[in-house]
C-alpha cells in the first residue's frame, strides 16, 4: 500500500486545442493538508473536476487509496471516500439547513432510495446530521430555510455537505471565497478542527491561510505543474516567485 | 463546549397529518350528498386529480418537464379497455396490469427523457405521446381508432359492487383508488427517497457530489409517475367503460400541465386543488359560454403564473400565514 490517498497520474484535459490539463501526476499523502495554489485561469477548478469525476479526462489515471477511479462515475468516487465542496455554492435553497445534511447523511448511509418511512423515522441520519450541525456550529439555524441565511453561513452548510459523506479525502474549492476575513478564520478554525486522518486537498488564494494551514503545497501554473514542497521550500522557490508570488511572497 | 441540543421535533413531525387535510378528504363523502346529481363529474375530478398527482410526482418533485404525460394515462386506459373487452373484466387486476403496462412504458422512455435538458425533455415526452396517438389510431382492429374502444363490461368489484347507471359504485371506486394512492404517495414524498428527489429538482448538480446515482432516482419517480398515470386512464376506462382516442391527445398532456401550473406543483394538494378549480371552472363557464370558456381560463392561467405563484396552493399558504402567526402556525 501506498502512502498516498489520493494520486494522478499523466491526467490531461483538454477542451478542443485548449489543454487545461497537462500531464499533472500528483501524489497527495494520507492524511496530508495539502494545498493546490496556481494564478487564475491555471486550471486547478478543472483539475479538481477530473479528481471527482465532473469532467472526464482526455488522457491519465486518477487513482483514489490505490485503487484506479478514473471510469467511475462521480457518486460511486463519494462513495469510495472522496468529497469536495464547491468554489461557488450549490446548495438547497428551499430546504432547511437539518433537512439538507439529512439528506446528504441518507445518501452516505444507502438510505436514499428508501421509499416508506418517512425522513425523521431514521433516526440515525437524523442524530448525525445534527451532531454535524452542531460541531459546525449550525444549531441555531437548523430549522431556517437555506436560502434564508448568510452567505459566511451558507458556506459552512457547504462543508457540511461534503463532511457528512465521512469523507476519507475531502477537496475544498475555495471554502472561502466570498466569506469577510472576521467569518473566514472562524471558518479555518472549524477545517482545522477535523481529524487528522481526513485528507483534505485545498484550493486557496488567500496566501496566509494557505501557508498556515498546509503542510504541502503544489504550485500549478497553466495547467501543468510547476514544483511541490513544504510551505517553506514554496515560499523560497526562485521559480514560483517569478510565475506566481512575484515579490510580495512572505511567511 | 456548550451543548445546543436540536430540536429535531419539526423533522419528525413534518409527515403528520394536518387536520385541514383530514378536513380536504371529506369533501367526497360531503360530495357524495351534496350533489348527488353529479356523481359523473365528480368521479371524473377523482380520475383527473389522480393523473395530476402523478404529473406533480415527476414534474412538481423532480423537476421534469413533460409534455405527454397523456402517453401514460392513454396505455393504462387501452391496457385496462382491452382486457375488459376480452372477457377481464375484474377492475382491480385491471388497474394493476395497467399500472404495470404504463410503468414498464414508464421506465423504457425515462432512459431517454433523462438524457436531456428541459427543451429536450419536452420534445421526446412529446414525441413518445404523438407515436402512440398514432399508434392507437391506425391500428384500427385492436383499438377501434377514432371510433374508440367499446365493449368493455366491467365485473362488480370484490365480485360484489357492480358498476351502476347513475355512478355511485364508480363514484366511491374512483375515491377511493385515489385516496389510497394518494396516501402511497405522500409517503412516498415524506421519505428519504422523496426528499433526494427535491434535492436533485434543486440542485441536480450536486446531488452526484453527496454519492446519488441520480439517473437511477429520477429514473424510479417516472416510472412511478408513469405507473400513476396509468392507474388513472385505467380507472377512465373501467368508470366510463369507454376508450377515446383522446385519451392519448396533446390537448390533454397539455391540459394537464396547466391544471398542475393552476394548482400549484410540488405540493401534492396542488394538483388536487387544481383539479377542482379547473373542472368546475370548466364545468361553470362552459355552461354559460360552450363556445369561448377557454378564453375566461386562459385569463386565469395567466393571472395565476404573473401574480400567483404556485398557484392556488400558493395563495391558501398565504392567506393562512397572514391569518395565522407563524410561532402558531408551525408548533
Amino acid at each position: 500500500m501506498s502512502p498516498y490517498a489520493l494520486q494522478t497520474k499523466g491526467l490531461v484535459k483538454k477542451f478542443g486545442g485548449f489543454v487545461a490539463t497537462n500531464d499533472v501526476t500528483l501524489n497527495v499523502q494520507a492524511g496530508a493538508r495539502h494545498a493546490l495554489i496556481g494564478p487564475n485561469g491555471a486550471g486547478k477548478t478543472t483539475l479538481i473536476n477530473l479528481l471527482t469525476g465532473f469532467l472526464e479526462p482526455t488522457a491519465g489515471q486518477v487513482i483514489l487509496n490505490d485503487d484506479d477511479v478514473t471510469q467511475l462515475a462521480q457518486h460511486q468516487r463519494v462513495k469510495r471516500g472522496l468529497a469536495r465542496t464547491f468554489q461557488i455554492n450549490r446548495l438547497f435553497a428551499e430546504l432547511t439547513v437539518l433537512e439538507s445534511v439529512v439528506l446528504a447523511v441518507n445518501e452516505r448511509l444507502g438510505l436514499g432510495a428508501r421509499f416508506f418511512k418517512p425522513v425523521g423515522a431514521h433516526t440515525q441520519a437524523v442524530q448525525e446530521a445534527a451532531e454535524l450541525l452542531h460541531t459546525l456550529r449550525l444549531a441555531d439555524v437548523a430549522h431556517e430555510q437555506t436560502r434564508s441565511l448568510a452567505y459566511g453561513k451558507q458556506r459552512l452548510i457547504e462543508i457540511a455537505l461534503a463532511l457528512a459523506a465521512k469523507p476519507k479525502v475531502l477537496l475544498l474549492d475555495e471554502p472561502a471565497a466570498g466569506v469577510p476575513t472576521s467569518e473566514s478564520r472562524e471558518l479555518f478554525a472549524s477545517i482545522a478542527a477535523l481529524p487528522r486522518d481526513v485528507t483534505i486537498l485545498l484550493i486557496e488564494h488567500d496566501m496566509d491561510l494557505v501557508f498556515r494551514f498546509a503542510d504541502q503545497i503544489s504550485v500549478l501554473v497553466s495547467g501543468a505543474l510547476l514544483t511541490q514542497g513544504t510551505p517553506d521550500q514554496i515560499a523560497n522557490d526562485p521559480k514560483v516567485k517569478e510565475v506566481y508570488l512575484g515579490e510580495t511572497v512572505h511567511g | 463546549m456548550s451543548i445546543v441540543s436540536i430540536d429535531l421535533a419539526p423533522l419528525q413531525r413534518a409527515d403528520r397529518w394536518r387536520v385541514a387535510e383530514w378536513a380536504f378528504w371529506l369533501l367526497p363523502v360531503l360530495g357524495y350528498f351534496v350533489f348527488p346529481d353529479n356523481l359523473v363529474l365528480l368521479t371524473q375530478i377523482a380520475i383527473t386529480a389522480l393523473f395530476c398527482l402523478s404529473l406533480d410526482l415527476i414534474l412538481g418533485y423532480a423537476g421534469i418537464v413533460s409534455l405527454g404525460h397523456a402517453a401514460f394515462f392513454g396505455l393504462g386506459a387501452y391496457t385496462a379497455g382491452l382486457l375488459a373487452s376480452h372477457g377481464w373484466g375484474e377492475p382491480l387486476s385491471g388497474l394493476a396490469v395497467a399500472a404495470l403496462a404504463s410503468g414498464v412504458l414508464g421506465f423504457i422512455t425515462s432512459l431517454l427523457v433523462l438524457r436531456g435538458a428541459d427543451l429536450t425533455r419536452l420534445m421526446v415526452t412529446l414525441g413518445v405521446a404523438m407515436m402512440l396517438f398514432e399508434l392507437a389510431n391506425k391500428l384500427t382492429f385492436i383499438t377501434g381508432g377514432v371510433d374508440g374502444l367499446q365493449g368493455i363490461e366491467m365485473k362488480p368489484i370484490f365480485g360484489t359492487f357492480g358498476f351502476d347507471m347513475v355512478g355511485k359504485t364508480a363514484y366511491w371506486y374512483s375515491m377511493v383508488v385515489l385516496f389510497l394512492m394518494f396516501w402511497a404517495a405522500r409517503k412516498l414524498v415524506h421519505s428519504p427517497f422523496g426528499l433526494s428527489i427535491k434535492g436533485i429538482r434543486l440542485n441536480v448538480a450536486r446531488m452526484p457530489a453527496l454519492g446519488a446515482p441520480v439517473n437511477a432516482r429520477l429514473a424510479a419517480i417516472y416510472t412511478i409517475g408513469a405507473a400513476y398515470a396509468g392507474v388513472a386512464g385505467a380507472l377512465m376506462a373501467q368508470t366510463t367503460q369507454f376508450v377515446a382516442l383522446d385519451v392519448l391527445s396533446f390537448n390533454r398532456s397539455a391540459e394537464l400541465l396547466l391544471i398542475l401550473v393552476l394548482g400549484g406543483s410540488g405540493s401534492l394538494y396542488g394538483a388536487m386543488l387544481g383539479t377542482i378549480v379547473f373542472m368546475a371552472a370548466h364545468h361553470v363557464l362552459s355552461d354559460m359560454n360552450p363556445e369561448y370558456w377557454q378564453f375566461w381560463l386562459g385569463a386565469m392561467l395567466m393571472l395565476i403564473v404573473l401574480f400567483a405563484r404556485d398557484g392556488v396552493m400558493g395563495g391558501l399558504r398565504t392567506a393562512a400565514a397572514r391569518l395565522v402567526p407563524r410561532k402558531l402556525a408551525a408548533p
